[in-house]
């Protein structure tokens, strides 16, 4: 447990010293929703409509920028290895970083969210509902783009690679993500698609960190 | 009695090696030709002077011929690509790893090609080149995911290790493609629907079900030989430095 | 079998790279009190031993024992007793010395409080360079912030990558008789140099 909080502890101070590289990332999704209603149009009927969508495509973009920060530097000055080499099981220590990370790049959008959501006239209960989604999205995004993220450590090109490999496996959060907050907007029922989102979370907690410590001691070898 | 049964065991690893792998390859290729030419010919056949005309669509659905069948291997070269990857990764077997490499491509193509030919057949009947349906963007997605595994592999130099990454991103993927699948089913069902399946009476003719079984067959003997072609072109880079790859005709 | 005496025993390791061998049929055995110097010209292979002996490759051939354990079997054990240092400098460029150190030794399972930190960090001459991020100090000096770790470690078996690497000569004098004090308080030690060490109870492995 020590080690766990440890890692945890350590991610977050790194962040601490290196404010901007998170901070451009937030500025990165603000951006990005800002795009969408100066290249169709302000018609708020129309915005309304595609929020859920925009906002979600753009939240999984910040979260794929965010994850090159996950194991690149770590990788690269050899803490990554002494990880593996403690005697806490590397599994362990990896899902501390996911959390970490998640901190760091998916909390602050689920926090930004309604902001932005604000911006695309969103009522109060949508975005509500945008909050918990988010809330339970954003660590489903984590985790899966840590797998991809210890796939393509120190291999050229990692970035776009990244995203090629990631953007499919996001695919079904983000139906059922914008889904639920559009279903929300009209005044459809929400629950299967949080029953989804939930079993979504609870499936990568289980795999994913497994997936990536097998990635990362390829990676590593 | 153990003895018929361990000589079995050793007879089924002898192969997992490259080097007697490589001949009795070459050796099965021509017989996969031979079935692709023979069960093409026969679901073309079927295709188009056995089945009936669809009272709705007219001659132009017969694309359809193609395009299921194009569906249904791309999705199960998907799989048995992620079986021989996980082998590899399990067993450390490099041949393994190097099957799964080899039956990429071909799923991509398997896969490209419903696409298109989802498209033509989409066209007369929606009136527009692509529509969102479920059917062809969880196609869509299966390409990205077996593009994805080539990109990989092709940016590791190192080919062990670009074996076991794309070992895990294929594991990872199967385990993914149903959840897409549903998901996109879910976000719209437009496409027509399971029209061909096993357990419930199929919505077409009988002669339309056997044309695509046979295209079917035609589709996977073409895979075969191919991914075995393509198979021994990668033992060959792979283990050029190796004695018996030196004293092979081709290479000399 | 002799008392609780650690060992570490390396049977028929084979390790391929690409398409090399680079060693094969390799077998040794290191005691508890003993230090193997693996020998060998540049690329022979000596990193990936000192690699595949901590456990982060596998070989190709042959297996590993500590304790007469298999370190597959268990390899949090094997992780408790093992410091491994490499080539790369493992400490955060952003963080300072002690807070690397307090992070490694919690990730290392061990207890130390902020007092011990601080007394290693002075004890290898890094009095009022604690507090700066490691980015701020020179290689030297960073290689004496493992010099520290190594100090507030106490794991039985070292296994270090050309660890007299960027040290001057006092450095080098402090690191020998840290590997010296560790050697006969009963530890263990696997290392590479290029220079001779001029340290007892050693054994010499040629690739």
């Amino acid at each position: 447990m020590n080690a766990l909080i440890a890692v945890i502890r350590r991610d977050l101070l790194l962040v601490t010293r290196r404010k901007a590289e998170v901070l451009t990332i937030l500025f990165f999704f603000m951006i990005v929703t800002s795009l969408f209603p100066l290249g169709i149009g302000a018609d708020t009927a129309l915005l309304r409509k595609i929020a859920p969508g925009v906002i979600w495509v753009a939240a999984l973009l910040s979260t794929m920028l965010g994850l090159q920060r996950l194991f690149a530097s770590d990788f690269a000055d050899g803490t990554l290895e002494q990880m593996a080499l403690s005697p806490t099981p590397l599994a362990l220590l990896v899902g501390g970083k996911i959390t970490a990370h998640w901190l760091v790049c998916g909390l602050p959008l689920v926090l930004l969210a309604p902001v932005i959501g604000i911006q695309f006239d969103l009522d109060a209960s949508t975005l509500g509902v945008f909050i918990l989604a988010l809330l339970i999205g954003t660590p489903i995004l984590s985790l899966i783009g840590a797998i991809g993220a210890a796939l393509t450590l120190g291999v050229r090109g990692g970035g776009v690679l990244l995203s090629l490999l990631v953007l499919p496996l996001y695919i079904p959060v983000l139906i059922f993500g914008a889904g639920a907050v559009y279903a929300q907007s009209v005044g459809l029922d929400i629950t299967g698609y949080f029953s989804v989102l939930g079993a979504l979370l609870v499936l990568s907690l289980f795999f994913a960190p497994w997936a990536t410590t097998a990635a990362v001691r390829i990676a590593i070898e | 009695m153990s003895n018929t049964s361990s000589n079995r065991i050793i007879h089924w690893f002898k192969f997992s090696s490259p080097a007697t792998f490589y001949p009795l390859a070459g050796k099965l290729i021509p017989f996969f030709w031979v079935l692709t030419v023979l069960f093409g010919i026969a679901g073309l056949w079927v295709s188009f002077f056995v089945a009936p005309v669809d009272a709705v669509q007219g001659q132009g659905y017969r694309i359809i011929f193609v395009h299921v069948p194009a569906s249904w291997m791309s999705m199960f070269i998907y799989i048995v690509m992620a079986v021989w990857a996980g082998l590899g990764l399990v067993f450390n077997t490099r041949l393994s790893a190097m099957m799964a490499q080899a039956l990429a491509p071909t799923g991509a193509l398997m896969a490209f090609l419903s696409l298109w030919t989802g498209a033509f057949w989409g066209k007369p009947m929606w009136g527009a080149w692509w529509v969102w349906d479920a059917r062809l963007t969880s196609e869509l997605i299966l390409l990205f995911l077996y593009l994805g595994f080539m990109a990989l592999q092709a940016s590791i130099d190192d080919p062990r290790r670009a074996d076991k990454a794309g070992a895990i991103l294929a594991l990872v993927g199967v385990v993914n493609v149903p959840i897409i699948y549903f998901s996109v089913k879910w976000w719209n069902t437009l496409h027509q629907g399971a029209s061909v399946s096993i357990t419930k009476a199929p919505a077409m003719a009988h002669t339309m079900l056997w044309g695509m079984l046979l295209m079917a067959l035609c589709f996977w003997m073409y895979s075969i030989a191919i991914a075995l072609m393509r198979v021994r072109t990668i033992i060959l880079e792979r283990e050029s430095h190796s004695d018996w790859v030196r004293t092979l005709e081709e290479v000399k | 079998m002799s008392s609780n005496q650690p060992t570490l025993r390396a049977h028929s390791l084979t390790c391929i790279r690409g398409e090399r061998i680079l060693f094969a049929g390799l077998s040794f055995e290191v005691v508890s009190g003993e230090w193997l110097h693996v020998r060998g010209e540049n690329g022979i292979g000596k990193t990936s031993l000192l690699r595949i002996l901590a456990g982060l490759s596998k070989p190709a051939v042959g297996s590993i024992d500590w304790n007469n354990c298999s370190i597959e079997a268990d390899p949090s054990e094997y992780h408790r007793n093992l410091l491994f240092l490499g080539h790369r400098d493992s400490l955060k460029e952003d963080l300072t010395a002690q807070e690397n150190l307090e992070i490694a030794t919690a990730l290392d399972g061990v207890q130390v409080s902020a007092d011990e930190v601080l007394h290693a960090l002075h004890r290898f001459g890094l009095r009022g360079r604690e507090d700066l991020p490691v980015n701020c100090l020179s290689a030297g000096q960073k290689r004496r912030v493992l010099l520290a770790r190594l100090l507030l470690r106490q794991a039985k078996l070292w296994i270090l990558d050309e660890p007299f690497n960027a040290l001057d000569v006092h450095a080098v004098e402090m690191l020998s008789e840290l590997i010296s004090e560790h050697i006969m308080a009963g530890g263990m030690a696997v290392m590479t140099s290029h220079q001779e060490i001029p340290m007892p109870n050693g054994r010499a492995v040629q690739l």
